[in-house]
C-alpha cells in the first residue's frame, strides 16, 4: 500500500485513496480487507465497523501513521489492525481564492 | 495524489451539478470531467511533453489542466499578454507542447516546432468528443502545473508545482462538497496566474459553480455579478478599486447576493479597503498572501477580522487592516535577517515558510534550504500577536550606506498626505552612498506638493536617510494587469528625471 493507490472495500460501497502509509497495517473497511478490485459479490458488513464513511473526510489513525481521503461513502467503518480510524477535519478557512 | 480527483470526486458525487458558466454556456461536473478524460486522450496521443494555454479564461483551463494531470503531462498556462518575443522564447522551452489558444500566434512564432496547436473550440470539441470512462490517472508524472514566473532580471523561471503540493493546499483548507447550490465564484483573474489555477481547484472541490469573466472590465464584472447572482468573488487591488469608481459613477448593479469578497496579489491600500468595507456594509472580506511557489494562499487576514479592525480604536488593531492576517495553520512561517537567524516580533527581514504546499522548486533548481524551508525573498514582519505585514520584496529594500530602508515604510507616510494619490520609494545608483531614496509621487486634484515640502514631510515622520535625493511627480504609476507596483520602472522613470 502506497500513498496515491486505490482501495476498494469488500463489503460496501466505500472507495479510498491513500494520502500516507508510514507504517505496516492491514486496512480494513466494514471489518474486512481493502482490495484493488473487488471480485465477485460484496460480503457483509460486521455490525462493529457499521458506521460508515464519507465522502470527502479524510480518515487518520492516531500515531499518525496513515491518512485515507474517502473518494466514495459507503456503509461501513475504515479501521487499520483493527481500530477505527478518526476523521481529520479540514480547517475551517474562509474562502481565500 | 493525482489532482485530477479533485474533480473526480464532484463528477461522481453529483454529475448533473452546474460547476463552470463561461460566455452563456453551463457545464456539469459530469461533462467536465468527460471533457478532461478526452483531453487526456488527445494530449497522450500528441505525445506532448507539456500542455499549453495561450488564452483568456475559459472551460478550456479546467478541461486542459484537469486533462493534462490525467496524461501525466505538466500543465503550463502562459502570459499571453507578453510580447511576440517573450511567448516565442517560452514556447521554445516547451516543445513538444500542446497548445492551445491562440493559434494563429503560435504558428507565425514557432513555424517550424513539433507542437501540436488547437484553437481553443477545436480543443474543446475535440475533448467533448472522445470521452474515456475509465481512465485512470497517468501517475509516472510528479508534476502537476509549470509557471513561468515574471522574470525582472533574467530569462522567467519555471516554478513547478507537484500533485503532493497543490492537493495538500486543497485537502488542508477546502471541505470537499461544502458548498451550498446557490454558491457561485466570479473569477476574473487570468489562467496563467497560481490564482487562476486556486480558484479552479478550490472551487470545484468545494462544488462552488465558477463564473469566469475572461477579461476584466468593471462594469462587465457588474454585470456578470448581478445577473449570475455571485456569492463570492476574488479580485486583485487594482479591480477592486476600479469596481468601486465604477460604482461611484453611478454604475446599477445588484450585489445583494455577493458573501464574500478575497483579494490578493498586490498591495492594497488601506484608504480603498476602508472605502470597500462601508461600501459593503454585509460583504466578508478576506486577504489572501501566497507566491506561485507556494501553490497560492499561506496567510490570510479573515472578514471578522477585517470588521474587528475596522471598528476599533485601539491603533494596534486598526493597523491590521493593512497586514495580511495570519499564517494557515497547515505552514509553518518564520522572519530571517540576512545570517538566517530568526527575528522578534516587530523585526522586519525576509518571510521564511514551511509545509507540504510548499514547492519552492523551478526546473532549474530547488530554492528550499537543506531541512525545507522556502525563502520568499518577500520582505515582512510579525506583531506581537501573529500578524503578517508586508515591506516589499526583499530585493526592493534600499541599502543607502549600509543601512536598510524599506520603500513601504516611505510610501506609508506619502499616502497619507491628502495631497498625494499614489506613491513609490525605490533605489537609484549613489556615488556617495551606494544607493539612495527615489520618489516618484502622483498628485491628488492638481495641488502637488513640492520637492522641498516632500523632503520635510519624510524628515518629520522618519529619519533623514530617508528623505529623497530625487523627487519626480507623474501622472500614474506603472502597474501589471495584477495590480503591482513594476518598481523596475519606477526605478528607470527616475533615472531618466534627473
Amino acid at each position: 500500500m502506497k500513498p496515491g493507490s486505490k482501495l476498494k472495500s469488500a463489503v460496501c460501497d466505500t472507495e479510498v485513496m491513500v494520502i500516507k502509509a508510514a507504517a505496516p497495517g492491514e486496512v480494513t473497511c466494514g471489518g474486512a480487507p481493502m482490495v484493488a478490485e473487488r471480485s465477485g459479490a460484496l460480503g457483509a458488513v460486521d455490525p462493529a465497523f457499521a458506521q460508515g464513511s464519507k465522502t470527502g473526510k479524510r480518515y487518520v489513525d492516531e500515531a499518525g501513521n496513515f491518512e485515507l481521503l474517502c473518494v466514495k461513502a459507503g456503509a461501513g467503518s475504515l479501521a487499520i489492525d483493527g481500530v477505527i480510524l478518526g476523521v481529520k477535519e479540514a480547517k475551517p478557512l474562509p474562502s481565500s481564492d | 495524489m493525482n489532482i485530477s480527483l479533485l474533480l473526480r470526486m464532484p463528477a461522481d458525487a453529483e454529475p448533473d451539478r452546474i460547476g463552470l458558466t463561461c460566455d452563456g454556456r453551463n457545464w456539469s461536473y459530469g461533462a467536465l470531467w468527460a471533457a478532461a478524460t478526452g483531453a487526456a486522450k488527445l494530449i497522450k496521443e500528441s505525445g506532448a511533453s507539456h500542455v499549453a494555454l495561450l488564452d483568456t479564461f475559459s472551460e478550456a483551463a479546467p478541461i486542459a489542466l484537469f486533462g493534462a494531470a490525467l496524461a501525466g503531462v505538466p500543465y503550463c498556462p502562459l502570459n499571453y499578454r507578453l510580447a511576440d518575443e517573450a511567448v516565442a522564447a517560452l514556447l521554445e522551452r516547451i516543445e513538444p507542447a500542446l497548445v492551445i489558444g491562440d493559434a494563429a500566434r503560435v504558428r507565425r512564432l514557432a513555424p517550424d516546432a513539433r507542437h501540436t496547436v488547437y484553437s481553443r473550440e477545436d480543443f474543446v470539441r475535440a475533448a467533448e468528443a472522445a470521452p474515456e470512462t475509465e481512465m485512470e490517472p497517468d501517475e509516472a508524472e510528479t508534476i502537476a502545473v509549470q509557471l513561468f514566473t515574471s522574470g525582472t532580471t533574467a530569462a522567467p523561471k519555471a516554478a513547478i508545482l507537484r500533485h503532493t503540493n497543490l492537493a495538500a493546499y486543497i485537502l488542508g483548507t477546502v471541505e470537499f462538497g461544502a458548498a451550498e447550490p446557490d454558491e457561485a465564484a466570479l473569477v476574473s483573474v487570468p489562467p496563467y496566474h497560481i490564482a487562476g489555477i486556486a480558484a479552479l481547484l478550490s472551487s470545484i472541490y468545494s462544488m462552488r459553480r465558477l463564473v469566469l469573466l475572461p477579461a476584466f472590465e468593471p462594469k462587465a464584472w457588474l454585470r456578470l455579478a448581478t445577473q449570475e447572482r455571485a456569492t463570492n468573488a476574488f479580485v486583485v487591488p487594482t479591480m477592486l478599486a476600479r469596481i468601486v469608481e465604477a460604482l461611484d459613477d453611478g454604475e446599477m448593479a445588484d450585489l445583494t447576493s455577493l458573501r464574500a469578497v478575497a483579494y490578493g496579489g498586490g498591495r492594497m491600500p488601506v484608504e480603498l479597503i476602508v472605502r470597500a468595507l462601508e461600501l459593503f456594509p454585509d460583504t466578508h472580506f478576506t486577504n489572501a498572501y501566497g507566491l506561485t511557489e507556494t501553490s497560492s494562499t499561506i496567510a490570510l487576514l479573515g472578514p471578522h477580522e477585517h470588521r474587528e479592525a475596522h471598528g476599533s480604536e485601539d491603533p494596534k488593531v486598526r493597523a491590521r487592516l493593512g497586514s495580511v492576517g495570519k499564517p494557515l495553520p497547515t505552514v509553518e512561517l518564520e522572519i530571517r535577517d540576512e545570517e538566517g537567524r530568526v527575528l522578534s516580533p516587530g523585526e522586519a527581514g525576509e518571510i521564511y515558510v514551511r509545509g507540504e504546499q510548499v514547492s519552492g522548486e523551478y526546473r532549474e533548481r530547488s530554492a528550499l534550504t537543506h531541512d525545507g524551508w522556502f525563502p520568499t525573498r518577500d520582505a515582512g514582519f510579525l506583531d506581537e500577536e501573529g500578524y503578517l505585514f508586508l515591506s516589499g520584496r526583499a530585493d526592493d529594500v534600499i541599502v543607502r550606506g549600509g543601512e536598510n530602508i524599506s520603500p513601504g515604510e516611505i510610501e506609508e507616510v506619502l499616502m497619507a498626505d491628502p495631497r498625494i494619490a499614489d506613491a513609490a520609494a525605490v533605489g537609484v545608483p549613489s556615488a556617495e552612498w551606494g544607493e539612495a531614496v527615489a520618489v516618484a509621487i502622483v498628485p491628488k486634484g492638481g495641488m502637488a506638493p513640492s520637492a522641498t515640502e516632500i523632503c520635510e514631510l519624510i524628515r518629520k515622520k522618519l529619519r533623514s536617510s530617508r528623505v529623497p535625493e530625487r523627487v519626480a511627480v507623474v501622472d500614474e504609476l506603472p502597474y501589471n494587469e495584477m495590480g503591482k507596483l513594476l518598481r523596475r520602472e519606477v526605478r528607470r522613470m527616475l533615472a531618466e528625471a534627473s
